[in-house]
């Protein structure tokens, strides 16, 4: 039998991947609160035109939600949940988050809070003013009676309009536990559902309470649908029903359906390992193509590369003090002030130091190496030794998540797609335009390609240019990473370095095999051996693969290669 | 005639080798019989300095032969001084006793705080000075003689040899920092008590390691000498300007550099193990991977391929050091990344090069100098 | 395993039979059988036999790309071919040594760009060179002794440069340098000489010296010059060997040679 749960998952993932390329806005972003975010929806998408329901009912409820004892208060959020009225979600996530205030009087006024501190009538959604507010207290409430809440939010919830609030209010009751009342409602609800995942998810909120049931056929259903559910309390329940169950059959079903899904989540676990070891690579490419350039094509080994992306870094940081209106932005405008600031530094090295150097690569590893720690020298002394923290665009935060067990952060996702159009685009670059051809051409033999009238100079600078300017945009998509700092650079010059070893010489597709090579196995060897241990494996491995193959995965072969 | 060999024929280091021989007769002078008040008075913190300098000069010499004179420039050095370092301090731990704060007789505070039982094994025998000083040789020396082995005979040479090197400090340098490798982790060890019975901080016993360190640089200098005048040194030299010549000459140019890498780590790691005892602390720090580049350009300064120019080069690079980081602690990188600069472009045969400008200068520099550089070279059209 | 394997061989091995005496009772010092070396798909040597005999001196030529200097990659163990085989006298086979083994076994090269230690003097070029012990123990404490002294004058009169030979070999003119590296090649007593390319560059008088010493140096060696300069090749050559595409063309005299069409083709043809 095909598993429900398993399609709603593939179908959600292809949906989601849809719209995060299309418009970079999350939609399932994990915010510490959904509810605050799902009521927040809740409130925009059923507007005024629900039909109004009789005026002093309400008013009533919501005075009466102020008063009294605990339970019978509670009965009255029931009530008033089962109100057709836009007003009611925002007044019991309110009431819920202790943002619900009101006067102790039979006719009390109820305000309220919003997030700016403004206290505004819960019932015609009009300001009070400050003195008004002063005989305002904050409505006491408990945690039996958040749990009730809760429920009568997620009811709420579930005739939203929009079906993925739909989907989470489900999903929510499952995690929060069902009672009959929840059944029922949800029950009702699936004969009108039209969308799959919901109902997917319906039926297994229902699956779920039929567990309890005392006959032994309908847990064995429940079993088999529950199958392929991700979520934490189904496991727990199916755990609990292959322990306790008194009746020998549900037990085994129970173990099944449990090793069934252990296995799904082993597998995710390694679809998460890989990705982040992607992620790594992405991080470790970005930082290694620049190298691949100034070290593979034109032979000099660059220290200070890990410097010309710190400079990237800053610039980020800097384009977002300049306009702190426009984050979401700011990086499209750092990207290209990045690549031109550290290409222009780059530059200004290959001009003033470089070019003396040509043909002798230990020395300008050394004096790059003295370049390097100017840099970082400056840095500090300009922008001061301590971290400065660089703000995520919202379109940048919170994570895609796929399922319960799989979820994946947005910047690391970007970071990704992005690394690859830069492998990409710097590909079309040497390959198809005439700066490219003309670096080949001084890289492979300078004194032809001068006497063909290549301006070998010129193309020097450039290509130093090109890999310093490519290092400037490594550095923004670190700083989406982590701090910036004088000594960003540093972290990663050393892997940089291994990966273009690890590559091959000269070879761009052999910096890409080697950049996720390396981010995949150092992601892999962590569980086992830890962060630092895992790198320092990694270090030895690459040691030891340099015996096998000197020249890397990609080796340049033939007569001068073997010089 | 070996004499004439190894120093006479030698003004340079002849001149060198007197300093140090005079220091290491009047700074015990000054220090001891020179009162206080006088202004010839040499504190016991300037011995210890100087003893720290003296150890530095050693390191700086086993770069400068491996560099200098064999082209093998090797970003890890730090490493091996480091692990001589560790040897010395692990013998050190050892003589602390039941002194530590926790009053454990066997183990160290650390092992203690970490809530270790025993002992490791590999601390074993540590209490023994002999067997440290054995260590001091034989583990930087191992480390050298596998690393280069595997190196050298897959032909792994110029800048990747280097950034190996690097890769490898910089391994040490995270294992180091972990606790559960039983060295201290992120603080090392420290709080020595004494060496061989002497209390360390005692102005005796500073005085003694500083002319420890002295007699070692000089016998140090002197094999050097003995290697780099011998057959053996015209080869290295060969090696460094010619190597596939060397080669089809008929000499295995791989096991002349391994057993010059491991007899320069040797050496490196005996920098190592005086320099803890003066300092009193080793931590993860010293194989940072700046370290190993930094003793680099204390040879570059000197002026490498001639032996007393890494000798000039540690002293006058850290001299400039001290200097700066007590007067503008900000401007000492800037100074030292100018200077990485100022070496490689305009004195590309160091401080000694511009007294030996009229001379002919035996060795030759731009070893690699030649039209067009091989890594260029290999580059392909498919990029 | 393998790495524990060759450590063994790498460490502790001593020379190989190269103490015993050649055997060369079939009258031929190299076989060169069936060598097949390609670089990423090209070709560079194709199926290539070749058979030198004893004190001969041969002439290899062939248009650029022919082959010729990765054939001498593969006699001296620099590349490793991907088929055949190379055998140095009836016993030895080239393919299991190293460079460093089959220099002392016996066979020298010369470069196409003239390589001598350019730090060292002239004197001390050939010293390096001397048929020695040259395991890294020994060159510690080694000195000259007389008979390697003498043999050191005698090369530099052969070559020409007694007069220099004290000066930095870097000081020597192009030519001179090309005859200090025959110079070295003949120190280490080599059975078969392996000469790249020796007269470009040179000046017509230096090419006639060279042209004179190559031809005494024939007959106690075996002698094999890849050449590009024809006049040059017509005044030293007894036997000519063309290699085209990776694998031998023809063989023949100078004259034969020339007037085989397939050369004519492969020369004048494209």
């Amino acid at each position: 039998m095909r598993n429900p749960m398993q399609l709603f998952g593939r179908w959600q993932v292809q949906l989601i991947l849809l719209l995060s390329l299309c418009c970079p806005v999350s939609i399932f972003a994990q915010d510490a609160d959904t509810t605050a975010s799902t009521t927040e929806a809740a409130s925009d998408t059923t507007p005024a035109e629900t039909p109004a329901v009789t005026e002093p009912e309400f008013d009533t409820l919501v005075k009466a939600l102020t008063q009294g004892s605990l339970p019978k208060r509670a009965q009255t959020a029931k009530k008033l949940g089962k109100l057709e009225d836009h007003r009611v979600a925002g007044i019991i996530a309110a009431l819920q988050q202790g943002n619900l205030y009101a006067e102790k009087s039979s006719d009390p006024i109820v305000a309220i809070v919003d997030n700016s501190g403004n206290y505004v009538d819960a019932i015609s959604g009009e300001k009070i003013a400050a003195d008004a507010a002063e005989s305002l207290k904050r409505v006491p409430i408990n945690n039996t009676m958040r749990t009730q809440l809760r429920t009568v939010l997620a009811a709420l919830n579930l005739n939203d309009k929009n079906a993925a609030v739909r989907l989470d209010a489900v999903n929510r009751m499952i995690a929060d536990g069902v009672d009959d009342d929840i059944i029922a409602l949800l029950q009702e609800r699936q004969k009108t559902e039209p969308d799959d995942d919901v109902r997917t998810a319906i039926t297994a909120a229902v699956a779920l309470m039929n567990l309890q049931s005392s006959e032994q056929q309908v847990r064995l259903d429940a079993i088999q649908i529950l199958r392929g559910s991700l979520q934490q309390e189904v496991r727990t329940a199916l755990l609990e029903i292959a322990t306790n169950d008194a009746d020998v059959k549900v037990k085994q079903q129970a173990q099944f359906a449990l090793d069934s899904i252990e296995d799904r989540i082993a597998a995710f676990r390694l679809t998460e390992n890989i990705f982040f070891g992607l992620s790594l690579g992405s991080v470790l490419l970005l930082s290694a193509i620049g190298l691949a350039i100034t070290f593979g094509v034109m032979g000099v080994i660059n220290m200070a590369h890990g410097e010309l992306m710190m400079i990237g870094a800053y610039v980020t940081w800097v384009v977002q003090q300049v306009f702190p209106n426009h984050i979401a932005y700011s990086l499209m405008i750092a990207i290209p002030a990045a690549f031109i600031v550290a290409g222009l530094v780059g530059i200004a090295i290959e001009r003033g130091v470089i070019r003396f150097l040509y043909g002798r690569p230990l020395e300008t590893l050394l004096a790059t190496f003295g370049i390097s720690l100017i840099l970082q020298q400056a840095a500090r002394s300009i922008f001061s030794p301590l971290n400065r923290a660089v703000e995520l665009p919202e379109w940048m935060s919170g994570s895609l998540v796929i399922n319960p067990v799989l979820s994946i952060t947005y910047n690391r996702l970007y970071i990704f797609i992005f690394g690859l159009l830069v492998f990409f685009a710097l590909l079309v670059i040497l390959k198809k335009t005439s700066l490219g051809l003309k670096v080949r051409a001084v890289s492979q033999n300078r004194a032809m390609a001068r006497a063909v009238g290549v301006r070998a100079s010129w193309v020097d600078a450039m290509t130093f240019g090109l890999g310093s300017g490519i290092a400037g945009i490594a550095g923004v998509a670190l700083s989406q990473l982590t701090n910036v700092g004088p000594n960003l650079g540093q972290a990663y010059i050393i892997d940089s370095f291994m990966v273009v070893v690890f590559g091959g010489v000269g070879n761009l597709w052999g910096t890409l095999v080697g950049a996720m090579g390396l981010g995949i196995i150092n992601k892999f060897l962590e569980p086992y051996a830890g962060a630092v241990l895992a790198k320092v494996l990694v270090l030895v491995l690459l040691i030891l693969f340099i015996q096998k193959r000197p020249k890397g995965i990609f080796p340049q072969k033939g007569r001068a290669a073997a010089d | 005639m070996l004499t004439q060999r190894l120093l006479l024929s030698d003004r340079g280091g002849m001149i060198v080798l007197g300093l140090v021989l005079l220091a290491m007769v009047l700074v015990p002078i000054c220090n001891i019989l020179v009162p206080e008040t006088s202004s010839l008075h040499i504190s016991t913190f300037m011995v210890t300095l100087l003893g720290k300098f003296l150890c530095y000069a050693l390191l700086a010499l086993a770069v400068d032969l491996i560099w200098g004179y064999c082209g093998i420039l090797s970003l890890g050095h730090g490493a091996f001084f480091a692990l001589g370092g560790y040897a010395m301090g692990m013998y050190l731990m050892r003589q602390i006793g039941p002194r530590g704060q926790y009053g454990d007789p066997l183990l160290p505070d650390f092992m203690v705080f970490l809530n270790w039982k025993e002992l490791p094994w590999y601390w074993q025998g540590f209490d023994m000075f002999w067997f440290a000083m054995l260590m001091v040789i034989v583990i930087p020396g191992l480390l050298a003689f596998v690393f280069g082995w595997l190196a050298f005979r897959s032909r792994v040479t110029g800048v990747y040899f280097s950034i190996i090197t690097q890769a490898l400090t910089y391994a040490l340098l995270l294992a180091f920092f972990r606790n559960e490798m039983g060295f201290g982790g992120n603080n090392g060890l420290t709080d020595f008590k004494d060496i061989l019975g002497f209390p360390i901080a005692a102005n005796g016993t500073r005085i003694s390691l500083f002319l420890a360190s002295g007699f070692m640089l000089i016998i140090a200098y002197i094999a050097c000498r003995y290697i780099v005048t011998s057959r053996m040194g015209k080869i290295i030299v060969s090696i460094r300007d010619a190597e596939s010549r060397t080669r089809f000459c008929g000499y295995k140019v791989e096991s002349y550099k391994l057993w010059l890498f491991v007899f320069s780590a040797i050496l490196a790691g005996i920098a190592g193990a005086l320099y803890v005892p003066q300092v009193g602390i080793i931590n993860p720090g010293e194989f940072s991977p700046l370290n190993s580049i930094e003793l680099v350009v204390w040879v570059a300064t000197g002026g490498r391929g001639t032996l007393f120019g890494a000798i000039v080069g540690a002293f006058t690079v850290n001299y400039g050091k001290t200097i700066f980081t007590s007067y503008s602690p900000e401007t000492w990188l800037f100074a030292l990344g100018a200077l990485f600069v100022i070496v490689t472009l305009v004195l590309p045969k160091g401080l000694v090069g511009l007294f030996n400008r009229n001379k002919k200068v035996p060795a030759k520099i731009n070893t690699t100098a030649e039209p067009t550089n091989s890594t260029a070279e290999t580059a392909k059209e498919n990029v | 395993m393998n790495i524990l394997s060759q450590a063994r061989r790498s460490l502790g091995q001593a020379d190989p039979n190269f103490g015993a005496p050649l055997d060369t009772t079939k009258g031929t010092i190299l076989y060169v059988e069936g060598i097949t070396v390609s670089f990423d798909g090209f070709r560079a040597l194709n199926n290539l036999n070749l058979y030198i005999d004893e004190g001969e001196l041969r002439c290899i030529i062939g248009p650029n790309g022919a082959g010729k200097t990765t054939m001498m990659d593969v006699i001296t163990g620099k590349t490793k071919p991907d088929e055949g085989s190379v055998f140095f006298g009836q016993q030895i086979n080239l393919l299991e040594l190293s460079e460093h083994q089959i220099a002392r076994g016996g066979i020298g090269r010369k470069f196409q760009k003239p390589t001598i230690f350019e730090a060292l003097s002239v004197y001390e070029n050939l010293e390096l060179a001397t048929a020695a012990d040259k395991r890294v123990w020994w060159t510690l404490t080694q000195q000259l002794n007389s008979a390697q002294k003498y043999r050191i004058d005698e090369v530099l009169l052969q070559i020409g440069l007694q007069e220099h030979r004290y000066k930095n070999a870097g000081a020597l003119s192009h030519g001179q340098k090309q005859w200090l590296e025959i110079g070295m090649l003949l120190m280490q007593n080599p059975r078969v000489l392996l000469v790249d390319e020796p007269v470009a560059g040179m000046t017509g008088e230096e090419t006639e010296k060279t042209a004179e010493l190559l031809l005494s140096l024939a007959g106690d060696h075996s002698v094999i010059v890849v050449e590009h300069d024809m006049k040059f090749v017509r005044s030293i050559a007894r036997k000519v060997t063309v290699l085209h595409q990776g694998s031998v063309l023809t063989e023949g005299t100078m004259d034969q040679v020339q007037n085989d069409p397939k050369v004519i083709e492969v020369y004048l043809g494209e």
